[in-house]
């Protein structure tokens, strides 16, 4: 038993510590920080079953049922025990809670800047689209009863040609971002909730039917970056795969230039 | 009080003497209780067969299987969402709490049966129905459903939505419905015959820790089964009736308008895990009676703080109330919410070792006797440890931002409600064996299972840690579309093969349960050397439990090694002076 346990524990730990299967090279300016926290609850809760393991293994060798073995001792427990154990686990748990707080809070709590970029990405069973609101920065508005998939980006989000703002909107497959530059990403969805997961730039959020959900962040590396949807939503969800593109500004500019040329043709 | 037990009275019913009545509409809670765990037997295996067509396909999508052929990815979802449902209701629901609290409670509380026979047979019955109404849902046109054991809206709003969500995701929701008022109807006869149905002496500080989880565990039921049987029926008024609770205006779904407006699909979220979140500490909390009794029995030693055991899974069931949102963090609810219950679940983490401590401080100094029930309970400490602390990374909502759908997520709650439940389930089965049949379960088989189980479910399941932070999302059918889960797939192969075999182990025990009710030893009425009220009965016991004689309850519920007694025991009825205090 001794063996067993102890066994599961180092290999299990070992695993863990070679970092052999990590998360991808991060991407984004706020995932640093999401990291750092994860490796700090690593260590803990790696010390705290180390510890409980080991200690399992261990008594149940030790005080194992032999000829000579002491007999068991007649204890109902230790009240001072009891409350020093209660105290260190509130404390590690709830302070870790703590500690991480102001990580939650600059990605969710807080806002994007007010110079942020802004896309709005709409999740349809099972493809992205990515719009950008053109040099009035403003969204036009969309009408997901009139949406057509087979119009292509624009008419597949139902985009309202009547409604002015909607003239220079952008419709793109692949989110396409300046390097070092904070988006503002709204989330939308056509038919059920879609999770925009760009594991890479450490990015998660539901894109819930009926809500305009916000995220935001920066990337800080060029290069292409995979979406993949995290949340059940249908037979083709493990094939829901999107592309988040970065580039240096100067190229996403020429590229931005290029499409408002194309729509203004149309 | 000379007439011990008026109630007693109230619910003598003589023995029944035909089959019908005495083995399938029986009164008899020990009846009941074995009927809920061959219930739960065959879902366990029909659960685990969907598990290994899951891995099968995952790993190799093209495989032809004999009778099934091939598995689309629709499949796959189907598969999934069919053995979550079915484990969660029909195993870990089912076994610890309706089984074994069925045969176990009445009698370690002193009492010939459960307060209500008639409602007890009926919960059992409806049980049964709701299960049937879930496996039908395989046969209809459209098959069953795919919308995961979540059931998320509008996917499951909405028939159109996919395959499976015509007449099977119907049939889902009203076999949850069915099962809710059972379940109800369980808890309300549980929390009865706890409180009013003690023998003499069986003061609340008396109860074996069994029965404060299955206390506890009924009164969870009694406020969280509501919820999600008020929740099912608003789905199913909005797919078929046309209201809107859970669907928004404006959405199109596959091409076509949706006619729903002004719903919320995190309202659907909200009552689901108001329900969920209970429903994880109704899988657990009997497995950690179970162990806390196993662990004490084969340590030979009173259990470590039996106070802060009462407490810490009290405490348990309080909080588990306020912590549902922690399944939510990336669900678009209020980030400050998100917050509230960050703090709420990280507390919940403070009982939940407060539980460690105390076993590991059983076994401490006591002197251990390795039969199978106490290795299985010693397993649950490890796995109750292992899938605890991937708790504390889940509470984080910054951290879920990783790990959310992820396979991190898989593998902590399988370890933590799926696979230590059925530890305490094993545990159970092997410890209670003898006084249900009357014989010996084979102690070789029983630890050869254990042996195979546990390295078998590390295997399979530590390795989804690893998948997890390396980002590999959870419900997918397959890692071709997606580059970076290309390297992750000889890990998801070591699973695969690894489930094959843990769950080919499984057979140990069924040859084992079959083999030794027929052809086991024949057991005495104690043959662990046990202190609670069901060892001072007969094994099987008759009828009524204490054949007329109401048992008078004396002592604490775990003296063991007791200074000054005659034997390293003194059982909860003995007449003897020591110990003098409890």
């Amino acid at each position: 038993m001794l063996v067993v346990i102890w066994l599961i524990t180092l290999v299990s730990t070992y695993f863990f510590y070679t970092g052999q299967w990590s998360p991808l090279p991060l991407a984004s300016a706020h995932g640093a920080a999401i990291d750092k926290q994860m490796a700090l609850t690593m260590v803990l809760m790696g010390v705290v079953f180390l510890a409980a393991q080991l200690g399992l293994g261990l008594f149940v060798w030790k005080y194992r049922d032999r000829s000579g073995a002491p007999a068991a001792t007649y204890s109902h427990g230790h009240i001072g025990l009891e409350w020093t154990w209660t105290a260190l686990t509130a404390v590690l748990f709830v302070g870790l809670n703590l500690m991480g707080y102001n990580v939650w809070a600059a990605n969710r709590i807080h806002g994007a800047g007010p110079n942020a970029m802004q896309v709005e990405v709409t999740a349809v069973q099972f493809t992205w689209y990515f719009r950008y609101p053109g040099p009035d920065g403003k969204f036009g508005r969309v009408d997901y009863q009139k949406s057509d998939a087979s119009l292509g980006n624009e008419g597949a989000l139902g985009l309202d040609d009547t409604d002015p703002a909607s003239k220079d909107d952008i419709v793109a497959g692949v989110l396409m971002l300046p390097v070092n530059k904070e988006v503002d990403a709204t989330l939308r969805a056509q038919d059920v909730i879609h999770n925009f997961n760009v594991p890479a730039m450490r990015v998660k959020q539901d894109a819930v039917p009926g809500l305009m959900v916000h995220t935001h962040f920066t990337p800080t590396q060029t290069g292409d970056f995979e979406v993949a949807c995290a949340e059940l939503c249908g037979l083709g969800h493990y094939k829901m795969r999107g592309t988040v593109r970065v580039v240096s500004e100067q190229e996403f500019n020429q590229w931005m230039a290029e499409r408002q040329a194309e729509k203004q043709q149309q | 009080m000379s007439e011990v037990h008026a109630e007693a009275a109230v619910h003598a019913h003589a023995a029944p003497t035909g089959f019908i009545r005495k083995y399938i509409f029986s009164l008899d809670h020990k009846v009941i209780g074995i009927q809920y765990y061959f219930l739960a037997l065959v879902a366990v295996f029909v659960g685990m067969f969907l598990s290994l067509l899951m891995r099968i396909h995952l790993v190799w999508p093209m495989a032809h299987l004999p009778l099934l052929g091939e598995i689309k990815p629709e499949t796959y979802l189907t598969l999934l969402t069919m053995h979550g449902t079915i484990m969660v209701f029909f195993v870990l629901t089912t076994a610890p709490q309706s089984g074994f609290g069925n045969y176990v409670l009445p009698i370690q509380i002193g009492a010939p049966d459960m307060a209500f026979p008639v409602l007890n047979m009926l919960s059992f019955w409806t049980t049964f129905l709701s299960f049937v109404i879930m496996l039908a849902a395989f046969f209809v046109e459209g098959g069953a459903p795919l919308h995961g054991w979540t059931g998320y809206a509008p996917l499951s709003a909405i028939p159109s939505a996919g395959p499976g969500q015509t007449l099977g995701a119907d049939l889902w929701i009203i076999s949850i419905a069915v099962f809710c008022a059972a379940s109800l109807m369980g808890a309300l006869n549980f929390i009865t015959t706890t409180l009013d149905l003690r023998a003499r002496g069986m003061s609340l500080m008396r109860l074996p820790l069994t029965c404060w989880s299955w206390f506890i565990t009924a009164i969870l039921g009694l406020l969280a089964f509501g919820v999600l049987a008020a929740a099912g029926i608003l789905l199913l008024l909005d797919r078929n009736v046309g209201t809107s609770f859970f669907v928004p205006g404006g959405l199109v779904m596959t091409g076509v308008p949706v006619k729903h407006q002004g719903g919320s699909p995190l309202l659907w979220q909200h009552l689901f895990w108001f329900f969920g979140h209970p429903e994880v500490y109704i899988a657990i909390l009997p497995g950690m009676g179970v162990a806390s009794q196993v662990l004490s029995t084969f340590s030979r030693k009173p259990i470590f703080g039996y106070r802060a055991m009462v407490y810490a899974m009290l405490s348990i069931g309080i909080l588990g109330f306020v912590v549902w949102g922690h399944h939510m963090f990336m669900s678009g609810m209020s980030p400050y919410s998100a917050f509230a219950f960050s703090v709420m679940t990280m507390a919940i983490g403070v009982p939940s070792a407060i539980k460690t401590f105390n076993w590991l401080g059983t076994i401490w100094r006591g002197r251990v006797r390795f039969y199978t029930p106490m290795l299985f309970a010693i397993g649950f400490v490890s796995l109750f440890v292992s899938g605890g602390l991937s708790g504390p990374f889940l509470a984080q909502p910054q951290l879920d931002i990783n790990l959310h759908d992820t396979y991190f997520v898989v593998a902590h709650f399988h370890l933590i409600m799926g696979v230590a439940a059925i530890f305490g389930i094993f545990a159970g089965t092997y410890y209670w064996f003898p006084k249900m049949f009357g014989r010996m379960m084979n102690e070789r088989l029983g630890q050869a299972h254990f042996w195979l189980t546990f390295i078998g479910t590390y295997a399979i399941f530590m390795p989804m840690h690893y998948l997890g932070i390396a980002g590999h999302p959870r419900r997918y059918s397959q890692l071709t579309e997606v580059k970076f889960l290309e390297p992750l797939m000889s890990l998801q192969e070591f699973i695969t093969i690894a489930a094959l075999i843990t769950i080919g182990a499984q057979i140990i025990f069924v040859i084992n349960l079959f083999w030794s009710m027929f052809k086991g030893a024949k057991a005495t009425a104690n043959p662990w050397e046990a202190t609670t009220l069901e060892w001072t009965v007969p094994s099987p016991p008759p009828h009524d439990n204490f054949g007329g004689r109401v048992p008078v309850v004396r002592h604490g519920p775990y003296e063991y090694a007791v200074p000054g007694a005659a034997r390293d025991y003194v059982m909860q009825n003995e007449e003897s002076t020591v110990p003098a205090h409890s």
